[in-house]
């Protein structure tokens, strides 16, 4: 491929890491070799497992020791070997050569230190900088990263800012000594998509300032789309394709990133069509006739407690006086951003929080119910939650734990119980000799369906889907999509879909609620809200979803310090009215002015 | 019905075995077994098996001086400072430090858990009274309420067992209690809270089984307090009353002649430490057998 680019910055040849196990060593990455070049961004694509973590500590040695080790291959940066160098010496390439970004701002932060002393730290963690030029270069930094305030935000604790603005703090910290490379780790994964907006277009601002080249870890493949160069697609360990972004996106040539571009959902897909995407067309849902949930002016409020007497001295306004109905075989998705009430909201539906207003779920009135007088309701209402990790007993049996609910409301016992379990166990798509085995056995994918199966044993009429396939590999994601219309269409089952991700909702929803803050802003068919977003929320929501097409122009806007407010209110408030407008055929937006005739 | 079966991969199934015979095949665990199974059969069997009656002051059992005699050909442990046989004293000892040990500490840990659970669960009123009323417990001194506790009851072996639990199961309490708090905030309960499952079930099928680790871990290192407590309350004159052995016992009321016998002190030592390191093994085996995740990790 003709002679060699002289700009290039870092040769990783054939970097093997090995991850210790009770059957020994296991290669997580196989054989990996990739160039980056001066400024430019290299997106490292691939699903979990792949082996894209592994990559990214194994360039920083950061592996945790001693269950994991680079078993071979070289690191050259600009000449040097860095696997060669000793402890000393990589910690001067840390943080001056190679800055890193990591997932969890949350986490990345020390929460007992002020943000100034942690900038400022990294200003001056290869010395000769005095005490006050760090601080004056820390108040810099975060002007840089276009953090609003920064004079006050330096004496703030991590707590006391959101994800985006620890992530911007992060991002500061990794730039303090002008790095050649940033590595970033999904650094926008843990954001809502708004936020996730703005991060991406300040890194590829500083990388432009500057003259960064990026490492970007990454499974969305949105993401790769917009950020990306140049494109390392890997499973399993190794290295299945790598080209530039338009190469990857327009013609992948690998069967693997065939199938990884086919299974991301792309928002805009479904347009001009009305029904979800594997609806059958006998199943018509009907929101008025055959209502299973009505729900009216709902509100939910937590109270913070503070002060010696602990008296309640803030509220949450986690939902704030919602209304809607359900109807049999339809599937309502409620989408908004972390903090909105969407989960809240569907926790209300089976009484896990206290909640005021009306629900009736199937004809059935829940005001005033105790746990005992919620069971027969719980027959018709099921709950299917976000990781399909944390919300099975890892200490019961598959069969067990799917029967469980029948156990609990008395429905069946001894054989058949047995077949009542098999049954739903073959319907998810497993298979019954695997009801002997402990959830950890399983894979993320086949947990949910498990998740599923015991959502399925009583037979509800509605089950709420809680963000159920956002913790899945894109290619399991969708499988696990097909299984819940394909139920739909069977059973006629009723879902109440809540999501953050809008391409996700495109595909699965009839009819869709946009919440902000507690409060509906938006509600109508699937095609209203996505073909004719009328809010400005709904329109800027759906603006930053990031679209797996490099071909688009990518988005320059950063809005400054875009977070959203907090719904924590001083205890007397009253949430300003709303004006409830028509557009006809079920489209309602809800305003803060009145429409203007 | 189309379901892609990418994500169904097929697992060998699992070995079932019985949780003995997965101990048996754990050489520390077996060796632990063995002890206990050691301690169990002579405790039962001592009448038999000791050589001589554990009260009988050996006119030979002294020294011309009137000193204890060193272990020899006739009294394998030596002799206590009466010229009693220790050996015979250790071996029916062994009864009594083996139901302090084991069921003094098993009602704490019972009492403990139970209250750690409860109020680390159901919250609310029952919390407060319930970790309140620890919370007494444990700044209240816990020799002083033994004695008086003593002091109320005539003493007797099970008098002291009881006295023993009603003193530890605090600790307990507080450790349970605190790691059910934040297992109760995991999704999994949510889960079963969605589908209907009462208190009762939740707590005893769900929370449980996660805190058997812990409750063993600390079930089996309170046996050797529990044992050194008894030998307190014996040394205060309120414990196991001689002339009737335990092997705390027999340390305090040997522990003067330290220094010119000191195998009157080692030989019970090493019995309650061998005692408590075998329920140790058996339950630190125990502690990874139950816990499904760590199949296939040993």
């Amino acid at each position: 491929m003709g002679s060699p680019p002289p700009e290039v910055l870092l040769t990783v040849t054939d970097l093997v890491t090995q991850v210790a196990t009770p059957v020994g060593a296991r290669n997580v990455v196989d054989g990996l070799t990739f160039d980056l070049r001066h400024g430019e961004t290299l997106c490292i694509a691939g699903e979990s497992g792949s082996g894209k973590s592994m990559t990214a500590l194994s360039l920083m040695r950061l592996l945790p020791r001693p269950m994991a080790r680079v078993a071979g291959g070289r690191v050259l940066l600009e000449g040097r070997d860095l696997l060669a160098l000793d402890d000393a010496g990589m910690r001067q390439i840390r943080g001056r050569e190679i800055g890193m970004i990591f997932q969890e701002p949350m986490t990345s932060l020390n929460p007992v230190l002020t943000i100034r002393r942690q900038v400022a730290e990294a200003v001056a963690a290869h010395g000769g900088v005095s005490d006050n030029d760090a601080a004056i270069r820390a108040r810099q930094l975060l002007d840089q990263v276009q953090i609003a305030d920064a004079a006050r935000r330096l004496d703030q604790y991590p707590h006391e800012l959101s994800g985006g603005m620890r992530q911007r703090v992060m991002i500061a910290i990794a730039l303090a000594q002008h790095p050649k490379i940033l590595i970033a780790d999904e650094p926008t994964t843990a954001l809502d998509v708004t936020i996730q907006a703005q991060i991406l277009a300040l890194i590829r601002r500083l990388q432009a300032e500057n003259n960064i080249a990026v490492i970007l870890i990454t499974h969305d493949m949105g993401v790769v789309a917009e950020m990306a160069d140049r494109v390392l697609v890997m499973h399993q360990g190794r290295a299945v394709e790598s080209g530039t972004a338009r190469e990857i996106f327009q013609r992948p040539q690998e069967a693997y990133t065939q199938m990884l571009l086919a299974a991301v959902p792309r928002l805009g897909e479904m347009t001009g069509t009305i029904l979800p995407k594997r609806a059958a067309a006998s199943v018509v849902a009907d929101p008025v006739g055959g209502s299973v949930v009505k729900v009216r002016n709902l509100n939910v409020r937590f109270d913070i407690k503070g002060g010696i007497l602990q008296r309640p001295v803030k509220r949450v306004h986690a939902v704030d006086g919602i209304s809607f109905d359900l109807g049999q075989g339809e599937t309502l998705a409620l989408v908004g951003e972390s903090g909105c009430g969407k989960s809240t909201t569907g926790k209300a539906l089976l009484n896990l929080v206290p909640w005021s207003g009306e629900i009736e779920i199937a004809g059935k009135d829940l005001a005033g119910r105790s746990r005992a007088g919620m069971k027969p309701v719980l027959r018709d209402i099921q709950m299917i939650f976000q990781d399909p990790y944390a919300s099975l007993d890892p200490r019961m049996r598959v069969g067990d734990l799917i029967a469980e609910p029948l156990v609990i409301h008395g429905l069946a016992t001894g054989s058949a119980l047995a077949d009542r379990v098999e049954y739903l166990i073959r319907r998810v798509g497993l298979s019954a000799d695997q009801m002997k085995r402990y959830p950890h056995e399983f894979s993320g994918g086949q947990r949910q369906r498990i998740c599923i199966a015991r959502a399925l044993s009583l037979s509800p009429r509605v089950i709420v889907a809680d963000e159920s396939v956002a913790a899945l590999d894109v290619s399991i994601q969708a499988q696990v999509l097909d299984l819940l219309q394909d139920i739909q269409n069977e059973t006629g089952i009723s879902y109440l879909f809540i999501s953050h991700d809008m391409a996700v909702v495109e595909q699965i929803s009839h009819r869709v609620a946009v919440m902000y803050l507690g409060r509906f802003v938006e509600m109508g068919t699937r095609a209203q809200v996505f073909e004719n977003p009328q809010h400005a929320y709904t329109k800027n929501l759906l603006a930053a979803v990031p679209v797996p097409d490099p071909a688009r122009p990518r988005r320059a806007y950063v809005a400054l310090d875009g977070d959203l407010p907090s719904p924590v209110k001083p205890l007397g408030h009253v949430s300003p009215p709303l004006y409830r407008r028509e557009l006809g055929a079920g489209h309602v937006v809800w305003e803060r002015e009145p429409a203007r005739l | 019905m189309t379901v892609l079966e990418a994500d169904v991969r097929g697992i060998a199934a699992p070995p079932t075995r019985g949780i003995l015979a997965r101990l048996v095949r754990r050489p520390l665990a077996l060796f632990g077994l063995v002890l206990i199974g050691l301690v169990v059969v002579v405790a039962l069997g001592a009448p038999w098996i000791a050589p001589y009656d554990p009260y009988e002051q050996f006119f030979e059992g002294l020294s011309l001086e009137g000193a204890p005699l060193p272990p020899d050909g006739t009294f394998w442990f030596g002799t206590d400072l009466v010229g009693r046989d220790l050996f015979s004293r250790l071996i029916y000892g062994a009864q009594t430090s083996l139901i302090i040990g084991v069921v003094a500490n098993g009602i704490a840990v019972l009492i403990g858990a139970s209250v750690g659970i409860a109020a680390g669960y159901l919250r609310g009123r029952t919390e407060i009274v319930l970790m309140r009323f620890t919370d007494l417990m444990m700044a209240f001194p816990a020799l002083l309420l033994a004695i008086v506790l003593a002091a109320t009851f005539r003493p007797s072996l099970w008098i002291v067992a009881m006295v023993i639990a009603m003193v530890n199961w605090v600790q307990i309490a507080r450790i349970i209690y605190t790691e059910t708090r934040s297992l109760a905030e995991r999704d999994f309960i949510e889960a079963e809270r969605a589908m209907g499952a009462g208190a009762l079930r939740i707590m005893f099928r769900h929370i449980l089984p996660h805190l058997v680790s812990t409750i063993i871990v600390w079930g089996t290192l309170g046996i050797a307090t529990t044992v050194l407590l008894e030998a307190t309350l014996s040394f205060l004159g309120i414990g196991v009353q001689p002339p009737v052995p335990s092997w705390g016992n027999i340390i305090f009321e040997n522990q003067t002649y330290f220094s010119s016998a000191p195998w009157l002190v080692f030989i019970p030592g090493i019995a309650i430490l061998a005692l408590a390191l075998a329920f140790n093994l058996l339950g630190e085996a125990l502690r990874d057998i139950l816990d499904p995740t760590q199949q296939g990790y040993h």
